[in-house]
């Protein structure tokens, strides 16, 4: 390698009008949004709700999120035309900022699996004030026990922490919901990947 | 997406999770190694984006919030090339900033500095790299501001760059510093990296980049993950 990588650098407390404009009303067209999905994207939608809890257990008020998955045939959206067609963009972006809990809220539909053998996921890159560079994460399903038991990636976490990568499903007010909190320390630390 | 492989991260180029004189990390960065990830599944994808979601003045941060007049302070340009570790140009990629105004307040609610405001600057711009991996902002040279840290701790003069090159796993989010800043020597952020990688975080003060009569010049070249050189056979 010619070159050597540009250090990272934390994303400090003040990105929400650069990186979040509309979410915390800034005037200025977010690039990105909250939203993975659209209302006509095909799918079981779903919402992806939760918080960043720092080393003392209090939930980070100043984080900023990103998700990526494949739609619900397993694939990501090839061009803006294809986002256009049906309102599946695979990204979101979102700050813990504007939520009264501090909570992450991603509307998007169910992810399929890209290749055979690895469950359904949604790859997570988690950056806040204090986290000099950015962690990468995966959110997985709890009721997908049996592709979960046959995914790669889970099989290379150790046993006693692979709960810290499942969400639990609910049903609040007659939408789908799983639950993810991200724990940066302690004993239910989350799992975090060299990726 | 092809069928190369994208490099591991060098973390021998990157700041550690846990930096102790960098007060709000200690309780932020994890403790726990980090699991690594089989070479292929490093290859997802970046966000799908284009020049048509960026709005004319995006990279103009003097006149894209102005509202009754230019906003305060040095006019300056900042331009360089995004590049993988091959030296090839990162091509089409969106490189996003932020900052704070001449006085160095930022625009965001949770600042409280006691510093004004600039009605004419907001301080965000984007832009999307050409062929030749190169972008170009026209900013205000922002101002260095108290933050707490530590007794009379004071951030030097910075931009803040986000970038996601072709790949989820490149993604960079960095801060260019300027040269001969004498904070740099007490700021825990710039001092927490690698010794022998810092200097990649400083601008080049560049006359050829300069605009005479009209604004100052620095150059910043970022280097992102790229693929393997040698593509693994499968």
């Amino acid at each position: 390698m010619a070159l050597k990588e540009t250090p990272s650098q934390t994303v400090g407390p003040y990105f929400a009008y650069g990186l979040c404009p509309q979410q915390y009303d800034f005037d200025l067209k977010s690039l990105f949004t909250p939203a993975m999905a659209g209302p006509e994207t095909p799918g079981e939608h779903i919402t992806l709700i939760g918080r960043v809890i720092d080393g003392d257990g209090n939930p980070v008020f100043d984080a900023m999120l990103e998700f990526s998955q494949v739609d619900a045939n397993g694939r990501y959206p090839a061009s803006r035309e294809a986002i256009a067609q049906n309102g599946f963009r695979g990204f979101a972006r979102v700050g813990t900022g504007t939520d009264e809990q501090h909570r992450f809220i991603v509307r998007t539909v169910k992810p399929g699996s890209e290749n055979a053998g690895e469950a359904p996921h949604v790859n997570v890159t988690v950056m806040m004030r204090g986290l000099l560079t950015h962690a990468f994460t995966r959110i997985y399903f709890e009721d997908e026990a049996a592709a979960n038991a046959e995914d790669p990636v889970l099989a290379a976490v150790p046993a006693a922490r692979r709960d810290t990568l499942i969400a639990r499903r609910s049903e609040q007010a007659g939408s789908i919901v799983y639950q993810f909190d991200i724990r940066m320390q302690g004993e239910q630390e989350t799992v975090f990947f060299d990726l | 997406m092809d069928e190369s492989i994208l490099s591991p991260r060098d973390f021998d180029s990157h700041p550690a999770y846990v930096y102790p004189p960098y007060r709000s990390s200690v309780k932020r960065g994890p403790t726990l190694p980090l699991i690594p990830l089989k070479e292929k599944l490093r290859n997802q994808h970046a966000p799908v984006y284009g020049t048509d979601d960026l709005g004319a003045l995006d990279h103009d941060l003097t006149r894209n919030a102005a509202k009754n007049g230019a906003p305060l302070g040095e006019r300056i340009i900042v331009t360089g090339r995004v590049l993988d570790e091959g030296g090839k140009p990162v091509r089409n990629t969106l490189v996003e900033i932020w900052q704070a105004n001449a006085a160095g307040r930022y625009v965001h609610k949770q600042d409280q500095h006691d510093a004004p405001l600039d009605p004419n600057f907001l301080g965000a711009g984007r832009a999307i790299t050409d062929n030749d991996g190169r972008y170009r902002f026209l900013t205000i040279k922002p101002g260095a501001y108290p933050w707490g840290n530590h007794r009379n701790a004071w951030r030097p003069n910075h931009i803040h760059f986000s970038l996601f090159g072709d790949y989820f796993g490149s993604r960079l989010v960095t801060q260019m510093y300027f040269p001969g800043d004498p904070l740099l020597a007490f700021d825990p952020i710039y001092q927490g990296t690698p010794e022998n990688a810092r200097e990649r975080l400083i601008s080049r003060f560049s006359l050829d980049t300069t605009e005479e009569g009209f604004a100052l010049g620095y150059e910043f070249d970022i280097v992102l993950r790229g693929p393997n050189q040698t593509p693994t056979e499968r």
